[in-house]
C-alpha cells in the first residue's frame, strides 16, 4: 500500500511519503534520501521539458526557413526518437496511474518506431506535424507542470494549461495518428513488412496489415477512458471535486 | 491515548475507529493494528468468541459483487477449447479456404495433436466435476469472461495453425514426436496422480488443510521438492504438446501459463509457510531447486 496515508492529489507530497516508507525506519538517512531524490527528479522533469522545448523550436525554425513541413520528420527524427524511448524511464518516475502512463507510453513508441521511422513514404504527410505538434505542447505544459510542482512554486497558469490544452491536444494527437497510421496502410499492404506468412516451420503467421488495422480500431475503446480520465482529473484539480473512483 | 479515524481515500468514508493509540505510535503500528482489526476474511466455521475483539464485535461487512460458482466457470471455461480445437480440426467451412472444408491433414503428428489436446480438456472436465474440492464455492462474476477469453482464444489460435492446410511438421520427425508425447503422458499421469493425492488430503465435505506428501505412487513423489506439482507437470504437458506440434503459438501459451503458474505457486508456497511450522525446507513452490 504505497503513499496510503497521502493526504493530497499533489505528486510532491505523494513522492514524500513513498520515500519515507521506502527509507524504512533510518530516520534522518531517510529524509536526506527524500531530498536527493526530489532534486534528481525535478532536474530530470525541467531536463526532459527542455529537450521538448528545443524539439519544438526545431520545428518551428524549420518551417519558417522553408516554407514547407516536408522533411520536417527526418531533420528532428533522431532527436524524437531518443527521447521518446527515453520516455520508458516515465512509467517509473511519475506518480501517475501505471496503466494510463504505460498506454500513452506505448503508443509513442509505436508512432515513432513502428510507423513513422519504419514507413518512410508517410513522413511527409501533414498528419504527422499534426501529432507532432500535439506531442510537443502537451509534453512542454506537463513537463513543467511537474517541476513546478516539485519545486513547491506553481504559477497557477501552468497548472490550467495542464489541466484545459489537453482538451484540444488529445483529439489532435490522436487524429494525427490514425490518420498517420491509415496512409500507411497502401504501402504497408503492398510490401508485405513486418510481416511472417505460412508456411515455416514455426507454424505461426503475423499480418501488419492487419495488425494496424486492430491497433486503429482499439483507439475506440482506449482514447474515450484516457480522456475521461484526464476530464476527471481536471475537475477534481481546478473545481475540487471529490469523484469517487472505479477501482484501477 | 489519542483517537486515529481512518478514511477511504477514495469514498472518504469511515473504515475503522481506533482509541487509546500511544502519542509516540509509528505509522507502521497504525497500519498493523488497523489491518488487525479488519484482517483477513473470517471463515464460515470460525466461532465469535475465539476472534480476538475486545467487548464489542465490529464485524465488516465487504460487497464482493456478482458471484459464479468455482464449478461453472470451471466446465464453461474447459469445455470451450475441447469444442473449438475440434472444429479446427475438421476444417469446418469459413476457417481455411473453401477447397479444404472438411478435408483430413495427411500429417500422423495433426491427428495425434488432437487427440491430445482433446484428452486433456477431458480429463480436466471430469476432474472438475469428480476429483476436486474446492475450498471457496465462488469467485467474482468478471472472471468467468476473462477467463474464458483467454482459454478459448488461445485454443482457436493453436488449433488455427495445427490444423492448417499449410502447417510444417516437426523438424526432427517422428523422433521429435515420439519423445514430446512421452514428456506429454507422463506429465498428464503425473498432474492427475497429484489431483488425487490433493483430493485424498482433505475428506468429503471438510475444509481442513494439511501437508501434502508423497504416497507410494512414484508421481507424487515430485512433493519432495516442490510445492505445488500439479503445476510442474502441468507445463511439462504444454512443453510436450509445443515439441511435438512445433507451433509458436503453442509455446506462448506454455509461457503465459507458466507464469501465471508460477504465481499461483508462491502464493501457495507461502501460504503452506504461515500454516506449519514443520514444513519441508527443501521444497521450492514449482521448480525443484530453482523457483
Amino acid at each position: 500500500i504505497q503513499g496510503w496515508l497521502s493526504h493530497e492529489m499533489n505528486p510532491s507530497v505523494t513522492a514524500t511519503v513513498k520515500l519515507g516508507q521506502n527509507g524504512k525506519e533510518s530516520g534522518l538517512g531517510g529524509l536526506e534520501t527524500a531530498e536527493v531524490l526530489f532534486q534528481t527528479q525535478s532536474l530530470t522533469y525541467s531536463k526532459i521539458r527542455g529537450k521538448w522545448l528545443v524539439l519544438a523550436i526545431a520545428m518551428v525554425r524549420f518551417y519558417m526557413e522553408k516554407g514547407t513541413h516536408r522533411g520536417l520528420y527526418k531533420s528532428i527524427q533522431k532527436t524524437l526518437k531518443f527521447f521518446q524511448t527515453f520516455a520508458l524511464l516515465e512509467v517509473r518516475i511519475i506518480p501517475t496511474s501505471v496503466l494510463v502512463t504505460g498506454v500513452q507510453v506505448s503508443s509513442r513508441i509505436f508512432m515513432v518506431w513502428l510507423i513513422t521511422h519504419s514507413i518512410k513514404p508517410i513522413q511527409n504527410e501533414e498528419s504527422v506535424v499534426l501529432f507532432l505538434v500535439a506531442w510537443t505542447v502537451t509534453e512542454i505544459t506537463r513537463y513543467s507542470f511537474y517541476t513546478f510542482s516539485l519545486l513547491d512554486h506553481l504559477p497557477y497558469f501552468i497548472k490550467w494549461a495542464r489541466y484545459n490544452f489537453f482538451i484540444i491536444l488529445y483529439p489532435v494527437g490522436v487524429a494525427g495518428e490514425l490518420l498517420t497510421i491509415y496512409a500507411a496502410l497502401p504501402y504497408v499492404k503492398k510490401t508485405g513488412m513486418f510481416s511472417i506468412r505460412l508456411p515455416n516451420k514455426y507454424n505461426v503467421s503475423f499480418d501488419y496489415y492487419y495488425f494496424l488495422l486492430i491497433t486503429m480500431a482499439s483507439y475506440i475503446p482506449l482514447f474515450p477512458q484516457l480522456y475521461f480520465h484526464m476530464l476527471r482529473q481536471r475537475r477534481k484539480v481546478l473545481h475540487g471535486e471529490v469523484i469517487v473512483e472505479k477501482d484501477d | 491515548g489519542k483517537h486515529v479515524e481512518i478514511l477511504d481515500a477514495k469514498t472518504r468514508e469511515k473504515l475503522c475507529f481506533l482509541d487509546k493509540v500511544e502519542p509516540h505510535a509509528t505509522i507502521a503500528e497504525i497500519k498493523n493494528l488497523f489491518t488487525k482489526t479488519q484482517g483477513k476474511s473470517l471463515k464460515d466455521e470460525d466461532v465469535l468468541q475465539k476472534l480476538p475483539v475486545g467487548t464489542t464485535a465490529t464485524l465488516y461487512f465487504r460487497d464482493l459483487g456478482a458471484q459464479i460458482s468455482w464449478v461453472t466457470v470451471f466446465l464453461t471455461e474447459y469445455a470451450g477449447p475441447l469444442f473449438i480445437y475440434l472444429l479446427f480440426y475438421f476444417r469446418v467451412p469459413f476457417i481455411y479456404g473453401h477447397k479444404y472444408d472438411f478435408t483430413s491433414s495427411r500429417h500422423t503428428v495433426v491427428h495425434l495433436a488432437c487427440i491430445c489436446h482433446s484428452f486433456h480438456y477431458v480429463k480436466r472436465l471430469l476432474e472438475t466435476l469428480f476429483v476436486h474440492r474446492f475450498s471457496h464455492g465462488t469467485m467474482p462474476l468478471r472472471n468467468i469472461f476473462k477467463n474464458c477469453t483467454y482459454y478459448w482464444g488461445f485454443a482457436a489460435w493453436m488449433a488455427y495453425y495445427i490444423n492448417h492446410p499449410l502447417y510444417t511438421p516437426p523438424t526432427y520427425g517422428a523422433q521429435q514426436v515420439k519423445l514430446a508425447l512421452a514428456i506429454f503422458v507422463i506429465c498428464q499421469l503425473g498432474n492427475f496422480s497429484i489431483h488425487m493425492a490433493l483430493r485424498d488430503l482433505r475428506p468429503a465435505g471438510s475444509k481442513t488443510r494439511k501437508i501434502p506428501y508423497p504416497t507410494k505412487n512414484p508421481f507424487t513423489w515430485l512433493f519432495l521438492l516442490v510445492s505445488c506439482p500439479n503445476y510442474t507437470y502441468e507445463v511439462g504437458s504444454w512443453i510436450g504438446f509445443a515439441i511435438m506440434t512445433q507451433c509458436l503459438p503453442v509455446a506462448l501459451f506454455s509461457l503465459v501459463g507458466f507464469t501465471q503458474m508460477t504465481i499461483w505457486a508462491k502464493g501457495k508456497h507461502r501460504s503452506y509457510l504461515k500454516e506449519f511450522r514443520d514444513y519441508p525446507p527443501l521444497r521450492m513452490p514449482i521448480i525443484p531447486f530453482l523457483l
